[in-house]
């Protein structure tokens, strides 16, 4: 009942503030946006032929834009993809406030999505008919990537989450893989009594972590209409997660490491770090960074935080979207389409990435994949299981990325001071309201 | 190495050296524990990283994790480590190789040349506005660079030179340093006696610069390169915030993409791949310092002793 409600007020209050905007820079703007591209003028393009720069990190994307331009010889595509994270939003944010040097695709986490989209700075993609694809992908994805009728970019992965756990470590203390984070928290407790150099997890405070776990915890603390924002982690989700993790920050039972250092990795590889809650594209880092433990690490869902609900969440994923300032957007749309609806998903798929897509996610073929790395465990079933049960109602703030920022200053205390984890959020939430503030958002306290 | 230059800045500090206590010559050294000590804690300070560097590129990524960090691992690694950072990615690791040495032979070059020219000029000439500029060069010297880094991005942004190799070698063309080291240097080296000479041989100034000034000016000229190389050699910055295409990468930028690799989702983890970048990253620069130390060295104690 009150999603639905919360739809309309967020429907109403978004068609106001479409209208403000369009009285407030004229017409001209909305009509070159919302007349449609209809398929035959992306293949007139096509055929024509032309150079778009793509700014990706994603590895996957090296074939599929190789396999793009034999596809439509008169085609180039600058792939530029060495860069990543907070480099990349600062690289892209500088070239859209210059105007100058912006990239025709660029691919920005779910989470960073909301920052460009609401000063818009990318192309609505819903009239080159993106609009038609919401059936083709997961709720979660769909959700972060739309706004209203408006689609800002293409779900390229997902990150539905699963707990990866060491069946080495687990099996040599006869711990029971924990089904409940309540059975987790006591599976931590025993695990570093029998081994006082191991841990559950590792866990310095990390903000997408934290909000992935209020997310699959039923906490809803950010809202947006527009640009009217809603912050507040006062709920019964943040009660539950606080609950837990502060008993695991007090009794010392979190490994003193911070995610995807040299000795995170050197932790999962010698079982010292004996599970992983993350998004389920982890296999393809486990492969690569951890090579000593094959065979010793196993999926399993995540643990619940009532018994037997099967709640999900999201964790990473990134869309590819257009700038509004691209310069070819026709090539522009129709790659990232090629990428992420079209045939780039097989090929991405088979080197390893976790697709977006329905069809994908159901097939026998992906569900029945044996994964050498975790001894022949078919663990994509356990990820499409967790996909199918992410919650979409969650949304990030329009300055996820800022909010992100600031976690390590104002959550992060708790876990390295005697700051409970209760008033570290409160701390983020009292920063996140001022920034926003700043920023010209209406928030609501 | 970097000790005996710190120590250099030397004139009056020989003069207090000289002091009334018990003499003692360069062959009969005075025995010091306490500095024996210092001294040999800050080898093992300068050393360690370097040894632990060299074991480390003999390992694979899964005997990374698995050893420890200062003894070899099971696999002996090394030339596969070699080959794979050479073709890793199409081969784009030499490509940065390239790319550096194209910096710093334009840039540390080119500011070389303009530090040696800037340098005599003020060393030998009278002119209005010297005192001006050595205040100018001084509080230059002061300045870090990273500090001039944002707006000298946003100047060349206007200019339309960001993400171009221009935008990291012009701004190295700089060095204050450089051009107060040579100051000094030129002060010191050549003596003014023998430009009246060969001005009154009738030479004109630019021939009394090539063949009078510039053979007395070696030492310091490669002294200015060295320092020059290594700062273009080891910029980060600069090229961080000015180029976006991986094509004009230097080698420091290109092994700090390699390594946030690990930090992305997919992403290829192959710290054996940055480590082992890293060892070869340092080695010409190495080369050159064993190359043109004696060179650099009799360049250090020029003007400390009267002749």
């Amino acid at each position: 009942m009150r999603r639905t409600t919360g739809r309309i007020v967020r429907g109403l209050a978004l068609v106001s503030a479409l209208a403000l905007g369009a009285t407030a820079c004229g017409g001209s703007d909305d009509d070159s946006d919302t007349k449609a591209v209809s398929a035959g003028d992306l293949q007139a393009a096509l055929d024509k032929g032309g150079d778009i720069t793509v700014w990706a990190w994603e590895p996957t994307l090296k074939t599929v834009a190789a396999d793009f331009q034999k596809k439509y010889p008169k085609v180039k595509v600058n792939l530029v993809s060495e860069r990543s994270g907070d480099k990349h939003y600062t690289a892209l944010s500088n070239a859209i406030s210059a105007g100058k040097g912006v990239p025709d695709v660029a691919q920005v986490e779910y989470f960073a999505l909301g920052q460009y989209s609401l000063t818009k700075g990318l192309t609505d993609l819903a009239p080159y008919g993106a609009d038609k694809l919401a059936s083709k992908y997961t709720p979660g994805p769909w959700n972060a990537v739309s706004d209203g009728d408006k689609v800002y970019g293409l779900p390229m992965d997902s990150g539905p989450m699963a707990l990866f756990y060491n069946k080495t470590v687990f099996d040599k203390y006869k711990i029971a893989v924990p089904t409940t984070w309540d059975e987790y928290l006591d599976a931590a407790r025993k695990l570093h009594k029998a081994d006082p150099k191991a841990y559950i997890a590792n866990d310095l405070g990390d903000a997408g972590f934290t909000t992935s776990l209020l997310w699959q915890a039923g906490s809803r603390p950010y809202k947006v209409d527009g640009t009217k924002v809603a912050i507040n982690f006062d709920d019964a989700g943040a009660k539950k997660f606080e609950t837990i993790w502060q008993q695991l920050i007090d009794e010392k039972l979190l490994a003193p490491v911070s995610g995807w250092t040299d000795d995170w990795y050197k932790g999962l590889g010698d079982g010292t770090i004996a599970t992983l809650a993350t998004g389920a594209w982890m296999p393809a880092n486990f492969v690569t960074g951890v090579p000593n433990a094959k065979g010793q690490w196993r999926a399993a869902a995540m643990p619940a935080w009532t018994k037997g609900d099967k709640a999900s969440a999201e964790n990473g994923g990134s869309s590819l979207a257009v700038p509004a300032l691209a310069k070819n957007k026709e090539l522009a749309y129709a790659f990232t389409e090629y990428a992420n609806s079209g045939a780039g998903v097989a090929t991405r798929v088979s080197e390893g990435a976790f697709p977006a897509t329905k069809a994908e996610l159901e097939s026998p073929a992906f569900q029945s994949k044996k994964f050498d790395y975790f001894d022949g465990q078919e663990a994509n079933k356990i990820f499409a299981e967790s996909a199918a049960n992410v919650a979409s109602d969650w949304s990030y703030l329009p300055f996820q990325p800022y909010a992100n920022s600031i976690f390590n200053d104002t959550v992060g205390k708790a876990y390295v001071s005697s700051t409970k984890l209760a008033d570290g959020l409160k701390a983020w939430q009292d920063a996140s309201v001022k920034y926003g503030e700043e920023q010209g958002f209406t928030v609501e306290k | 190495m970097s000790t005996s230059v710190t120590a250099s800045p030397a004139k009056n500090g020989a003069a207090r050296l000289r002091t009334p206590r018990k003499a003692h010559s360069p062959g009969k050294p005075r025995r010091n524990v306490l500095l024996t000590v210092l001294m040999a804690l800050m080898v093992l300070y300068t050393v360690v990283p370097l040894i632990w560097l060299v074991i480390n590129a003999t390992k694979t990524q899964s005997g990374l994790a698995d050893s420890n960090g200062l003894w070899f691992a099971h696999d002996f690694a090394l030339w596969d480590n070699i080959r794979d950072t050479f073709t890793y990615h199409d081969g784009i690791f030499g490509r940065w190789l390239l790319n550096t040495l194209l910096y710093v032979v334009l840039g540390a070059g080119g500011a070389t040349l303009l530090a040696v020219l800037g340098g005599y000029a003020l060393a030998k000439f009278q002119f209005p506005g010297k005192r001006a500029i050595f205040a100018l060069v001084i509080g230059a010297v002061a300045v870090p660079g990273t500090a001039l880094a944002v707006p000298t991005f946003l100047m060349f942004s206007k200019m339309g030179l960001t993400d171009t190799p221009w935008a990291v070698i012009i701004p190295s063309l700089v060095s204050p340093f450089g051009l107060y080291l040579m100051w000094v240097f030129a002060a010191e080296a050549i003596p003014t006696e023998l430009l009246e000479a060969a001005r009154m041989d009738g030479a004109s100034e630019v021939r009394t610069f090539f063949q009078v000034a510039l053979p007395l000016l070696a030492p310091g000229i490669v002294t200015v390169l060295l320092f020059t190389t290594v700062a273009t050699w080891n910029n980060y910055f600069l090229p961080l915030i000015m180029l976006k295409d991986p094509d004009w990468y230097p080698l420091t930028l290109g092994l700090s993409a390699w390594s946030s690799q690990a930090q992305t989702i997919g992403g290829d983890v192959i710290f054996n791949l940055v480590i082992t970048g890293s060892l070869l990253t340092i080695l010409p620069l190495i080369a050159a310092f064993l190359f043109l130390q004696k060179y650099w060295q009799s360049g250090l104690a020029a003007g400390s002793v009267k002749e």
